[in-house]
């Protein structure tokens, strides 16, 4: 057990954080605007692996589907806002939870009609293979690039939310959505393009995760429960919360694979439940509403 | 006039009649189910559909106690009809214990199991509680996973049979399907008066008045952590008791019972027979289970169009079928 290895399973939990971080983000955007769960999250991720696997077919460049495949699930997830949560809005916050969960089995069966009930292998683009050295040691490229682009969205995310006007609309959107309709705020189109983005991002983790992950309709199950782990130790609508505590679940979790394998499973949700004794709103949230 | 007169004479004793009708049916609710249950063997196109009604129905009774009455959302209860399974399962594979003990401890140990994650997610509140429970059970989940030594890993548990239950002076043949039925029903039929009676209580109010508005309840003095996790413990404990009859019923334990879907399967159950009333649940066991027989004779992707239904009750139904019948009644 050397520091080396030790610093590689570190960079491999970073890797693994930034997925998590995707997907929480997505989760906790939605949650801190519409203020619903959503729980066709983990279903949406999948299908957007699957996109990506789709474009990549027809265009045979990973790239278009790295760019195409999360605008086309975002769009998908604002029909999804447009039809289904909408007529929810004002009934009891248990409705878009349940309506989103009924959504998810339906979206996990029409994948396996569509494209079969086996996983399939998405291949790591070509540009992408091998390894890199980083001074202590070889590490995948492919992982950096994830890392790379989480990063790069996050930073587009901040811009966006701290120095746009549509930024400075969806915080206060946020924060009280009441008013902002009697200043004139049309805001039933801005949850619209917030539940979109907020699929979008997922998206984008589904076809970021696909090389590191086979595709399987069933693989946005374990992502919907490690989405909910981060959320709930970050705290929910919390987005600096979300990225802190995906970082903390990615390291875990690889860190518990090198000394203890058959814990790696279980640790995220461990440490969980350790947040929750002490801190029940999690490290950055805020009292849920509802109840 | 007469005319006139006659039509607007005619709602009115339909009226009473209605009101009668549901008040009398929730006076004897009990007898009713069990009478219910007695015939459903026989009108079920098969015995194996109408045990697995029984047991998802029992599950779905146990999770509306919860869902229904106390208002708090689980998505995490195939923890607890999984822990029933299992125990029950190792407890006569693996010890050769008695059925009888062997229930208690499934019983037993979804009630330790449901303490322990009701008084982590009772901490949180509205959302949160979904998002938790989820995961807490997920967590259960991957534990058997692990500790496949003794849970039999991903095949399942196998290697456990009841044949016969012995009872004091007599003993019951548990391999013919009919017979099977009825000592399963006699379980449930025992739980479900148990359940009428916690319902009739003053802590059946409480849980009630929790669900309406906490807030007040709390300020009439109500320990409503203490009242949630109660009911919780006692929801996971009916869910175990299903588990352990499950268990004992296929002789094996698939890993699946304590799966993400089981608890989703719960759900859907309770929410289409209708969330909140007595016979509900078990309406939305047959309901589904039956779905689930007929459409998979036509396709394999059943799960498309057990979903879509899912989708239209929580659009159009939310109250499901038997609040939608038992509100239609009193409108009329």
């Amino acid at each position: 057990m050397t520091v080396q290895l030790i610093a590689m399973q570190l960079f491999s939990g970073l890797a693994l954080g930034a997925v998590l971080i995707m997907v929480a983000l997505g989760l906790s955007i939605i949650f801190g605007m519409l203020g619903i769960v959503n729980f066709a999250h983990g279903a949406l991720f999948m299908v957007g692996a699957y996109a990506g696997l789709y474009v990549a077919g027809l265009t045979g460049s990973f790239w278009w589907a790295l760019l195409i495949a999360p605008v086309m699930i975002g769009l998908f997830g604002m029909l999804i806002e447009r039809f289904l949560i909408r007529p929810l809005y004002g009934r009891s916050p248990d409705d878009p939870l349940l309506l989103t969960f009924g959504l998810g089995y339906v979206l996990v069966e029409a994948v396996r009609i569509l494209f079969g009930t086996d996983g399939i292998p998405f291949s790591t683009p070509a540009a992408l293979r091998g390894v890199v050295n980083l001074g202590i040691g070889f590490f995948p490229l492919y992982r950096l690039f994830v890392i790379g682009v989480v990063v790069a969205v996050l930073l587009l995310l901040w811009i966006g939310l701290e120095k746009t006007k549509f930024g400075l609309i969806v915080r206060a959107g946020s924060a009280d959505p009441l008013i902002m309709r009697v200043l004139g705020v049309d805001i039933s189109r801005l949850w619209l393009v917030v539940f979109g983005i907020g699929v979008g991002i997922t998206a984008l983790g589904g076809v970021l995760a696909a090389p590191m992950r086979n595709v399987s309709p069933e693989m946005g199950t374990l992502v919907l429960a490690e989405a909910f782990v981060v959320t709930v130790i970050g705290g929910m609508g919390s987005l600096p919360g979300a990225v802190i505590a995906g970082l903390i679940v990615g390291v875990s979790v690889s860190m518990t694979s090198l000394f203890a394998p058959e814990m790696a499973t279980i640790v995220m949700f461990a440490l969980m439940a350790l947040i929750l004794l002490v801190r029940p709103n999690g490290l950055y949230g805020r009292a849920a509403p509802g109840l | 006039m007469s005319v006139i007169r006659n039509a607007e004479l005619v709602p009115a004793p339909a009226r009473r009649s209605f009101a009668a009708l549901f008040s009398n049916v929730s006076r004897w609710r009990v007898p009713l189910s069990i009478l219910a249950l007695c015939i459903l063997p026989w009108v079920l196109p098969s015995q194996a559909l109408a045990v697995n009604v029984l047991i998802y129905g029992l599950v779905a009774v146990g999770y509306n106690l919860l869902f229904g009455y106390t208002g708090l959302l689980s998505f995490g209860h195939a923890a607890f009809f999984g822990a029933g399974a299992y125990a029950t399962g190792i407890a006569i594979g693996a010890f050769g214990v008695h059925w009888f003990i062997a229930m208690l401890i499934g019983v037993l140990v979804s009630g330790l199991l449901a303490t322990v994650m009701g008084m982590l997610a009772i901490r949180t509140r509205g959302i949160y509680f979904s998002m938790v429970t989820l995961a807490l059970a997920q967590l259960v989940y991957y534990a058997a996973l692990q500790a496949s030594s003794w849970t039999g890993g991903e095949n399942g548990l196998r290697g456990f049979t009841v044949s016969t239950l012995h009872l004091p002076g007599f003993s019951v043949n548990f391999l013919d399907p009919l017979v099977k039925y009825y000592a399963i029903m006699i379980v449930v039929a025992g739980a479900l008066w148990f359940v009428s009676r916690v319902l009739n209580s003053p802590f059946g109010a409480v849980i009630e008045a929790i669900r309406e508005n906490e807030t007040r309840a709390r300020a009439c003095g109500y320990d409503v952590e203490r009242t949630k996790l109660l009911s919780f413990i006692l929801s996971g404990i009916l869910c175990g008791l299903a588990g352990t009859l499950s268990a004992m019923h296929l002789s094996i334990v698939p890993l699946d019972s304590l799966h993400y879907h089981t608890s989703g399967l719960i759900v859907m159950m309770t929410l289409l027979g209708g969330a909140g009333s007595f016979f509900g649940p078990f309406i939305g066991a047959l309901a589904f289970l039956s779905m689930e027989d007929i459409f998979s004779l036509w396709t394999s992707n059943w799960q498309l169009i057990v979903g879509v239904i899912f989708i239209l009750f929580v659009l159009y139904l939310p109250k499901g079928i038997w609040g939608t019948l038992i509100s239609w009644g009193k409108s009329r």
